[in-house]
């Protein structure tokens, strides 16, 4: 693990010492997040929301475990349970609108982290498993999130466990006794309800153990930086501790300032008014739709209205909305370009930008009625979601021209330096440059 | 050590007893975690209270033509539509070849009971319920259902015309106990 001029861990005090060769856990943090686990010295800010999402994931757990402590998972009084949490449980206002909004912000500080990705090519060799585990992660949270949308039972809790668990009856033959059996009956019941409540508290903590293999996997080549080209040597990095915990202090501060915005001022902006409504079997809401972090997904689930060789258009929807996350496993493969900063690749920088407003397209319209021009628009932009991925990615491979990279990421960083200080600093950076080469 | 080079005089390909102890062993430990694994995964299929209340029975007497009721069958919505004439002609008049799922109305209701349209109340794109039972609601464009969530419109057949739906809406099984009661299931 890490790089040979890594920190050593060396115990000053005797209780310290006879710890560490008993149970070296002290010497686990100290070589994964502390001073012990050198990082490239040019990570910028995107940089951050891994640690962020480690920090959103803490925050669910936390709000979870309590939150549970006051639930009633049956359909006759799950409603009521959460009520309860709003009006009676002491905080339990705090604490629920903390998990309601702590849900979407794991999702957007993931989201970030996602497209950081994609910027600077970490799922590129040698960090494809990093990248597969966080696909992973990104699965599981979906699954969870679902989950835990459906424990209120209120209206879009159960038109969306609904619609959800109906997707699975599209699979030919087999599909109806599948659905039947996931919501434990011919419709979601209390059933359903009890057991997403089961997964729903077991799925966190699956997610924090892969979060664990994640990193594991990523420190073994450390991350990717800004530059694109890989650690060479001292002169590249710098402490984990104190360097990026300060860094990382500093996004945490500036996280929770927009977190606690949203709890205190604006809780139920990113909720819908629906799901103060309890479940009801016999209505149908008149727009159903997913919470926000889903909408890209179901835009595209949406986009397929007629049948299309001799697959019906359901199962079309279906199979192109799960392919468009298990795309992202085949990605390291499909996007063969050995430069992995798109600082230094001039077209991908140009097509990853239209795939994120690609996305925010599909985002739009998964949020929208089922209606033109919504259908038509997400139609196009699904269909390019796939071409960006599947023709786009390996012909730029092919075609593009990257711009020179720099030797490395500490002549990149100095050269920045000295563009910036004038005709003096050129010299100081080439000093403070020496001695590391 | 010893092991290896007295494999190695019987040959590669020779059968040991222990081989065969091995594949013995591996084959009854696989059946018995087989065993005990399939109680846990039929547990979460429905439980002997929900598969009780499989049949229901519905009383057709006060339902006028052009009127259609709600009711649950197997924790379903299912519609009961006392068609008009004129929704019976419109319904006959369509040519199968237009239909994304061919099937007439005859083959939709039951004979001597043509005006009575029995479907499930579950859209068969992804299972909303959809509109056109209850008095005022928006029948969709061809003067059956119109399912809200995804834009599927129905006939009065309870067919598929327009939307994602890939089906008609459902027929359960369903019969005639008497010319005013029917019991679904």
């Amino acid at each position: 693990m890490s790089f040979p001029w890594a920190n050593h861990y060396e115990p000053k005090h005797p209780l310290m010492q006879w710890v560490d060769q008993r149970l070296p856990l002290p010497r686990l943090v100290y070589n994964a997040v502390g001073a012990g686990y050198p990082v490239p010295r040019n990570i910028n800010y995107w940089y951050n929301f891994g640690v962020l999402a480690g920090v959103a994931l803490m925050v669910q757990i936390i709000t979870g475990i309590v939150l549970a402590m006051h639930f009633s998972a049956h359909t006759s009084t799950a409603f009521d349970s959460v009520e309860h949490i709003m009006r009676n449980v002491n905080s339990g206002w705090l604490i629920r609108y903390m998990h309601m909004n702590g849900a979407s912000f794991f999702f957007i500080v993931v989201y970030f982290h996602i497209f950081r990705g994609l910027y600077y090519g970490s799922y590129k060799s040698p960090r494809e498993v990093v990248w597969m585990l966080g696909v992973v992660i990104f699965l599981l949270m979906m699954a969870t999130a679902f989950m835990g949308y459906v424990l209120p039972w209120g209206q879009m809790s159960f038109w969306g466990a609904q619609v959800i668990t109906s997707l699975f009856s599209a699979i030919p033959l087999v599909g109806e006794a599948i659905r039947t059996w996931l919501v434990g009956g011919f419709a979601p019941d209390n059933a359903t309800l009890t057991r997403f409540f089961s997964l729903h508290y077991l799925l966190p903590f699956v997610i924090l153990g892969v979060v664990i293999l994640k990193i594991w996997a990523l420190h073994i080549p450390g991350s990717t930086n800004p530059a694109g080209v890989e650690v060479q040597g001292p002169q590249d990095t710098l402490p984990f501790h104190p360097y990026f915990t300060a860094k990382d202090f500093f996004g945490i501060c500036i996280y929770l300032l927009f977190f606690a915005a949203f709890v205190f001022f604006m809780p139920n902006a990113m909720g819908h008014p629906d799901n103060y409504i309890p479940a009801n079997p016999l209505s149908t809401p008149a727009h159903i739709v997913p919470e926000w972090y889903f909408w890209p997904f179901y835009a595209i689930l949406r986009a397929f209205t007629i049948n299309f060789l001799w697959i019906p258009a359901k199962l079309w929807g279906v199979i192109a909305m799960f392919a468009s996350i298990l795309l992202l496993f085949f990605l390291p493969w499909l996007d063969s370009s050995r430069v992995k900063s798109t600082a230094y690749r001039p077209m991908y920088k140009i097509w990853f930008w239209v795939l994120v407003i690609d996305v925010l397209i599909l985002a739009y319209c998964g949020g929208a009625p089922a209606e033109e021009p919504y259908v038509r628009i997400s139609q196009i932009a699904a269909a390019y979601y796939f071409a960006h991925f599947l023709i786009i990615l390996p012909i730029l491979s092919f075609i593009e021209k990257p711009l020179p990279l720099p030797n490395s990421i500490a002549e990149s960083v100095f050269a920045k330096a000295g563009h910036k200080d004038g005709a003096h600093a050129p010299a100081a950076a080439g000093a403070a440059a020496a001695p590391a080469e | 050590m010893a092991t290896h080079t007295e494999a190695a005089t019987e040959g590669p390909d020779a059968v040991r007893r222990r081989d065969f102890i091995y594949v013995a062993t591996g084959a009854f430990a696989g059946v018995g975690a087989a065993t005990v694994a399939w109680p846990f995964v039929n547990q979460m299929n429905p439980s002997a209270d929900v598969r009780a209340l499989a049949t229901v029975e519905v009383d057709l007497s006060p339902i006028q033509p052009g009127q259609a009721i709600k009711t649950i069958w197997q924790s379903k919505p299912v519609f009961v539509r006392n068609l008009t004439a004129a929704e019976q002609n419109e319904a006959r008049k369509v040519p199968l070849s237009e239909l994304r799922d061919p099937q007439t109305l005859d083959d939709r209701t039951q004979a001597d009971h043509r005006n009575w349209l029995v479907t499930l109340g579950v859209c068969t794109h992804l299972g909303c319920v959809p509109l056109g039972a209850a008095e005022g609601e928006n029948k969709g464009d061809y003067g059956g259902y119109f399912c809200p969530c995804h834009g599927s419109h129905y006939d009065t057949a309870g067919r598929i015309r327009r939307g994602p739906a890939p089906t008609n809406l459902v027929v359960p099984d369903y019969a005639f106990k008497s010319p005013t009661l029917i019991e679904i299931g």
